[in-house]
């Protein structure tokens, strides 16, 4: 016995990858068949269980940066490609490495050198603590979906009350929240998802005015800022620039 | 598997019209490299651990695939970013193991191997971590399975993309996945049944 269908369709089902007639024909077959709706229970069980286990392991900071420095020197794009592990040539590739990273992050670093150097500056500080939220365990301190979880966690740990809310329904589920220090200052992050992709948002107080919103690009992440009551929020992700600012207009609602 | 490389290189090359090792990429190349590729450094670094088996490995060859992708963006002529960088990734990875663990490609399609594994007492203990068990079941299949459950279930690749990053047919993708998925059930289930044998046995 056996249903054909649980090796090959029930796939394309589960996996919302039938046009819309096939879709209906297998919607139909499930109706009659047992098989086919207990094997597409345990199907889904295994996905839940595989997403929920945290198995995606994101890239150490080192070779985002590795990749960034090499990129920035001619001399690497050249360099031989070999298979060997961590042969004498990648040494010797990554102290250059770190001395194109130094010397880049130095120009950037320098106020005044430049027009914008202030705002560099800032997209530096904002991207870099997006980078290290990258980290394994640095990403939240508190865990929840949550926004009445997440808001009264912040209580008594900054002298502001960041504004929290989940915006699922939106496709921007909260994920959690933590905090961190931006160029010496205590903020708030929000953790919000975007399908594979996070989003974090940081904010902190403001006395200043205005609504200017200011968005840039740095070291392929995307940024936008915004001020809204009293706050500044700045969202930093790898997620392309429209939907960041599809975030940016939610939360400013 | 080199030899398919080494023909998509030159296919990439030859398309993009340029000697390899003497691209250098202009200002707004370097642009768009950043935009559309750098962005995929996470899901390039996350396959080749999984095809690896390891951090470290994953580390250096990810590293490697990139900067391939740096000599050859001149012959990427938009479309999918992600795929065709996971493309590489693959590739690099595939040469990396011929090469280093050429064992691992050869038990591929051996699923008598493969259809009693790792039922040893030490799985028995992780069992009830559910992170540690379905790491230890997922590194158990066979690379080709593997990579379309990392592809699939964690990169969230439609068929159409993990058919371009995996050179093969997308009905070739469904029947595959529905083996993989088949297999990592079995795996997963057959650790519990070992030890309730194990604890009848006792009795």
């Amino acid at each position: 016995m056996g249903c054909e269908l649980t090796q090959s369709v029930l796939h394309g089902y589960l996996d919302g990858e039938l046009d819309a007639a096939r879709a209906a024909d297998f919607e139909r077959h499930l109706v009659s068949c047992s098989e086919c709706v207990g094997a597409l229970e345990a199907l889904e069980t295994l996905r839940a269980s595989l997403q929920r286990a945290g198995l995606y392991e994101r890239a150490p900071l080192a070779l985002h940066q590795k990749i960034r420095a090499a990129r920035e020197a001619p001399a690497a794009v050249g360099a031989p490609i070999t298979g060997m592990s961590r042969p004498a040539s990648w040494r010797w590739l990554a102290a250059a490495a770190a001395f194109v990273l130094a010397a880049f992050l130095g120009w950037r670093l320098i106020p005044g050198l430049r027009g914008g150097g202030t705002e560099t500056s800032f997209a530096s500080a904002i991207v870099d603590a997006h980078l290290r939220s990258l980290q394994p365990g640095h990403l939240e301190d508190v865990i929840s979906t949550d926004q009445h979880t997440v808001k009264p966690w912040f209580a008594g740990k900054l002298d502001f009350a960041p504004p929290v809310q989940d915006l699922a329904s939106a496709g921007f589920p909260l994920e959690g929240g933590r905090l961190d220090v931006v160029h010496g200052r205590s903020v708030a992050v929000l953790v919000y998802a975007d399908r594979k992709h996070l989003i974090n948002v940081f904010i902190w107080p403001t006395t200043e005015r205005g609504y200017l919103v200011r968005s840039g690009s740095q070291l392929g992440y995307h940024w936008v800022d915004w001020r809204k009551d009293g706050m500044e929020m700045c969202a930093v992700s790898d997620v392309n620039p429209a939907d960041l600012d599809q975030l940016r207009q939610l939360l400013t609602e | 598997m080199g030899n398919k490389i080494s023909l998509q290189m030159v296919s990439q090359m030859s398309s993009g019209g340029h000697q390899e090792g003497s691209d250098v990429l202009d200002s707004q190349d370097r642009a768009r490299f950043d935009q559309l590729v750098l962005p995929h450094v996470d899901a390039a670094f996350n396959l080749a651990r999984w095809l690896l088996r390891g951090r470290a490995d994953a580390e250096d060859v990810a590293q490697d695939a990139m900067l391939r992708a740096f000599r050859f963006f001149r012959g990427f002529h938009g479309g999918d970013a992600r795929a065709w960088i996971l493309q590489i990734v693959r590739n690099t990875c595939y040469s990396w193991l011929e090469k280093n663990r050429p064992l691992e490609l050869t038990t591929e399609f051996d699923e008598e191997l493969y259809s009693q594994p790792g039922a040893t007492p030490e799985t028995l203990a992780i069992a009830g971590d559910n992170r540690q068990r379905l790491t230890r079941a997922l590194e158990d299949l066979p690379p080709r399975f593997r990579e379309i459950l990392v592809l699939r279930e964690l990169e969230g690749c439609s068929y159409k993309e993990i058919a371009a990053v995996t050179s093969v047919p997308i009905g070739t993708v469904m029947s595959t996945l529905a083996r993989a998925r088949h297999r990592l059930q079995r795996v997963l289930t057959e650790a519990d049944p070992k030890k309730n044998q194990e604890a009848n046995r006792g009795l």
